[in-house]
C-alpha cells in the first residue's frame, strides 16, 4: 500500500528519519537545514523521540554521537558553516565506528557565503573534511522522494556498516515541495549485538564488529585515540594502528559494489554522458530526453551515492562513450573524481553564482559538444 | 586509602601513566572511594571523559562504560547518551583545559540546563598533557611555558561560572581534603541535576616544575596552603583573600 503526501525536501527527510526509527536528534538553527529540525520539534512529541537544541553545531554532534552510544539512532543536520564545525566530530564518529546521519542542506559557500542560495560545495568537504584517513558514505538526493528514501538508506547503511552517513542534500531539493509517496513496508536494518564479543574488531569479511550500548554491562571503552579490538588505547602500536585504519578503511571499499546505487539513461548508444547528481540530475534529465527526441545520442549516469564514488560504472562509460559532461553546482569536484578513472575528454561545467544549473544550459553545452 | 579499589580498576591495562605526585593520580582514587562508600555498583555509571590527563582518570583504568572523547566536547556528548537514555547515571570527568576553555560554551549550557549529570573537574591551573601552557585557570604571576614573565590574564572562578549559570550542586575542594572531597563527590553523585565540583589537582610535573615548586611534596604544600575553607574566609578582606583558594560547597544541592 502507498500513501501519497505533498512535503517540502526537508520535511520528507524528517519523516525518513522517523520512518527510519530515529529517536534522537540533535540541532543547532542554520538556514536552509532548518525545516528538518523544526518538523522533528513536532514530530517527536508525537513519536516519542529526544530533540535538544543544543548550543551549538560541536555540540548536536557530540550528543548524536553520544545518544547512538546510549542505543538511539541518531540524527543530526546543518548547513555550511554548521557541517565546517561538525568535522572533528564526524572524524572520531568513523574513528569509533559510531553510526550516525549527518544531513548537509548545502548553500552557496565558501563562508557564510549566501545562505538562502543553492551549491553543492560540500562534496569533497564530506569526504576528506576531518583530519586523517577514513571512510564515510555520502548520498546524493534530486527530489522530496528521495530525501525520504536516501535518509531511511543512509540509517541503514550508518547501521549496516557502522559508520557516519551523510546526506548531501542542498537548498534547492531540500526546499523543493512535491509529491512523496510512502510505502507501508519499509526494509530496515538495525546494528547487530554479540555480547561478549569485541566492539571494535572482527575477523569476519564485512569486517563490521557488533555494536553493544552502554548500560549493557559490556564495559564499553569507547575512544578516538587508536585502539584494539576491544577499545584498549594502542597509542604507539604500529602495528594497532595499520590494522585498525585498514579495516575503516577496506569495510567500506570492499563492499563498495554493494553501498553504490545510481541510475542511468541511455548508455547503450551514448556518445556523450552527462554524469550528475542531486538537483543538477533533474535539469540533466529533462535536457538528455528531450535531445533523444530529437535523436541525439546522448546518455546519462546520475550518481545516487557519491561516496564510496561509483568508479566501476564511470570507468564503463569512459570506455565507450566519447565524451563525459559533467555539470555541477562547485569549481568541479566531482569531474575530478571521474577523471581520475577515465581517460576519455571530460568536459566539467561548473556554476558558482548561487543558481541552479538549468536545463536549456545543459542542451546549450551538449549541443556544442556533438 | 584503606578500601580497595583495585577491584574497581580494568584488568589487564598497563600501569597507570599519571606523573609522580600528580593530583589526578590521588583523584583517581577518591572517585572510587566515593562510589565504594555509596555502594553504588560501577558498571551501572557511564563515565565520559575529553582529551587531556584528567581524561585518562576513568578512560581506560575505571572497569564500566567509558565514552572518551574529543577535546572540549566531554558535556556534550555525555548530554546525547544521558538525554536518550535517563537511567544511565553519567558521570564526567575532565580537566580544566577541557571543559572550561574549549568546552566553556557546553559547560555553561549543561549547568543552565541543569540536565542530570554529576560532573568532576580537575583544576590544575596549567595545560599539562600538552607540555604546560597557560591556561584559562592559571593564577595570575605563574610561570607556564607561554608566559615566561608570568600570567597576566585573570584566571576563570569556575564555581561561580557555573553556579551563575544555574547548577544545582557547585562545591570546590581540593585533593589535598581528601575526606571532604570524597563527601562532596557522594553529594554529586546522589544530587538530581547538574552537580559540579571542582578539584585543585596539583601538577607538579609543568606547574611545580616552571614555579620553583622542585618536588611532589613542594607542589602539593603549595596548594594546600593556598586553600581556605569557606567558613574561614568569611570576614577577611580582599587584600587578604588574594592568593587564597576558597573551598567549600557553593550551592548546596537543593533545586
Amino acid at each position: 500500500m502507498m500513501i501519497n503526501y505533498y512535503l517540502s525536501g526537508n520535511e520528507a527527510c524528517t519523516e525518513g528519519a522517523i520512518r527510519a526509527g530515529c529517536r534522537y536528534f540533535g540541532g543547532y538553527p542554520i538556514g536552509p537545514s532548518s525545516g528538518i529540525m523544526h518538523r522533528i520539534a513536532v514530530r517527536f512529541k508525537e513519536v516519542g523521540g529526544v530533540f535538544m537544541q543544543m548550543e551549538d553545531e560541536l555540540a548536536s554532534i557530540a550528543s548524536v554521537i553520544g545518544a547512538s552510544w546510549a542505543g538511539a539512532k541518531a540524527m543530526t543536520a546543518t548547513s555550511g558553516p554548521g557541517f565546517s564545525l561538525m568535522q572533528e566530530a564526524i572524524g572520531y564518529a568513523a574513528m569509533t565506528e559510531t553510526p550516525i546521519v549527518i544531513v548537509d542542506v548545502q548553500r552557496a559557500g565558501p563562508s557564510t557565503g549566501q545562505a538562502g542560495r543553492v551549491a553543492s560545495g560540500d562534496i569533497m568537504q564530506a569526504r576528506w573534511g576531518s583530519h586523517g584517513d577514513y571512510q564515510i558514505i555520502a548520498l546524493s538526493p534530486w527530489s522530496a522522494q528521495e530525501m525520504y528514501d536516501q535518509t531511511i538508506n543512509a540509517f541503514n547503511l550508518a547501521e549496516k556498516y557502522r559508520v557516519p552517513v551523510i546526506v548531501l542534500s542542498d537548498g534547492a531539493v531540500g526546499h523543493l515541495r512535491e509529491r512523496v509517496d510512502v510505502r507501508e513496508k519499509v526494509e530496515l536494518f538495525d546494528r547487530l549485538k554479540k555480547a561478549g564479543a569485541a566492539p571494535f574488531g572482527t575477523e569476519e569479511d564485512d569486517g563490521v564488529p557488533p555494536m553493544p550500548s552502554f548500560g549493557e554491562g559490556e564495559k564499553l571503552l569507547v575512544t578516538g585515540s587508536t585502539h584494539d579490538d576491544y577499545g584498549v588505547r594502542k597509542i604507539y602500536d604500529s602495528r594497532v594502528q595499520e590494522k585498525l585504519t585498514s579495516r575503516l578503511h577496506n569495510k567500506i571499499m570492499n563492499n563498495r559494489e554493494e553501498i553504490i546505487e545510481y541510475e542511468d539513461y541511455y548508455l547503450e548508444d551514448a556518445e556523450i554522458v552527462v554524469v550528475c547528481y542531486g538537483f543538477t540530475g533533474r535539469s540533466s534529465l529533462f535536457a538528455v530526453e528531450k535531445m533523444r527526441k530529437e535523436g541525439k545520442k546522448v546518455g546519462m549516469l546520475r550518481l545516487k551515492t557519491l561516496w564510496p564514488f561509483a568508479d566501476r560504472i564511470v570507468r564503463d562509460i569512459g570506455s565507450k562513450a566519447r565524451k563525459i559532461f559533467v555539470p555541477e553546482m562547485n569549481k568541479g569536484q566531482i569531474a575530478g573524481e571521474v577523471m581520475k578513472h577515465v581517460s576519455c575528454d571530460i568536459i566539467p561545467y561548473n556554476q558558482t553564482n548561487g543558481e541552479i544549473i538549468p536545463p536549456n544550459v545543459i542542451i546549450k553545452e551538449l549541443e556544442r559538444l556533438l | 586509602m584503606t578500601r580497595d579499589i583495585r577491584k574497581y580498576l580494568r584488568p589487564g591495562i598497563p600501569p597507570i601513566p599519571f606523573c609522580p605526585g600528580c593530583g589526578d593520580r590521588i583523584l583517581l582514587e577518591l572517585i572510587l572511594t566515593a562510589i565504594d562508600e555509596l555502594g553504588l555498583n560501577i558498571n551501572d555509571i557511564l563515565f565520559v571523559s575529553g582529551i587531556g590527563c584528567a581524561a585518562w582518570i576513568p578512560s581506560p583504568h575505571y572497569n564500566a562504560d567509558t565514552l572518551h572523547t574529543i577535546h572540549g566536547r566531554a558535556l556534550a556528548f555525555a548530554t546525547g547518551a544521558k538525554m536518550f537514555n535517563p537511567k544511565l547515571q553519567v558521570l564526567v570527568i575532565s580537566g580544566d583545559g577541557d571543559l572550561a576553555s574549549s568546552g566553556g560554551n557546553h559547560l555553561i549550557h549543561a549547568a543552565r540546563r541543569n540536565i542530570d549529570l554529576a560532573v568532576i573537574c580537575a583544576n590544575n591551573m596549567i595545560y599539562g598533557q600538552s607540555g604546560g601552557q597557560v591556561a584559562s585557570t592559571t593564577p595570575i604571576g605563574i610561570s607556564t611555558a607561554t608566559t615566561v614573565e608570568g600570567n597576566i590574564e585573570r584566571p576563570f572562578d569556575l564555581c561561580k561560572l557555573v553556579e551563575a549559570a544555574g547548577a544545582t550542586y557547585v562545591a570546590r575542594y581540593s585533593v589535598t581534603q581528601p575526606s571532604l572531597l570524597v563527601s562532596s563527590i557522594k553529594k554529586a553523585l546522589q544530587i538530581e541535576g547538574f552537580a559540579f565540583v571542582e578539584v585543585i589537582s596539583p601538577c607538579p610535573a609543568e606547574f611545580g616544575r616552571r614555579n620553583r615548586l622542585d618536588t611532589p611534596e613542594d607542589t602539593l604544600k603549595f596548594f594546600e596552603d593556598k586553600c581556605i575553607m569557606k567558613g574561614d574566609a568569611e570576614g577577611l578582606s580582599p587584600e587578604e583573600l588574594k592568593d587564597k583558594i576558597i573551598t567549600g560547597e557553593f550551592s548546596s544541592g537543593k533545586s
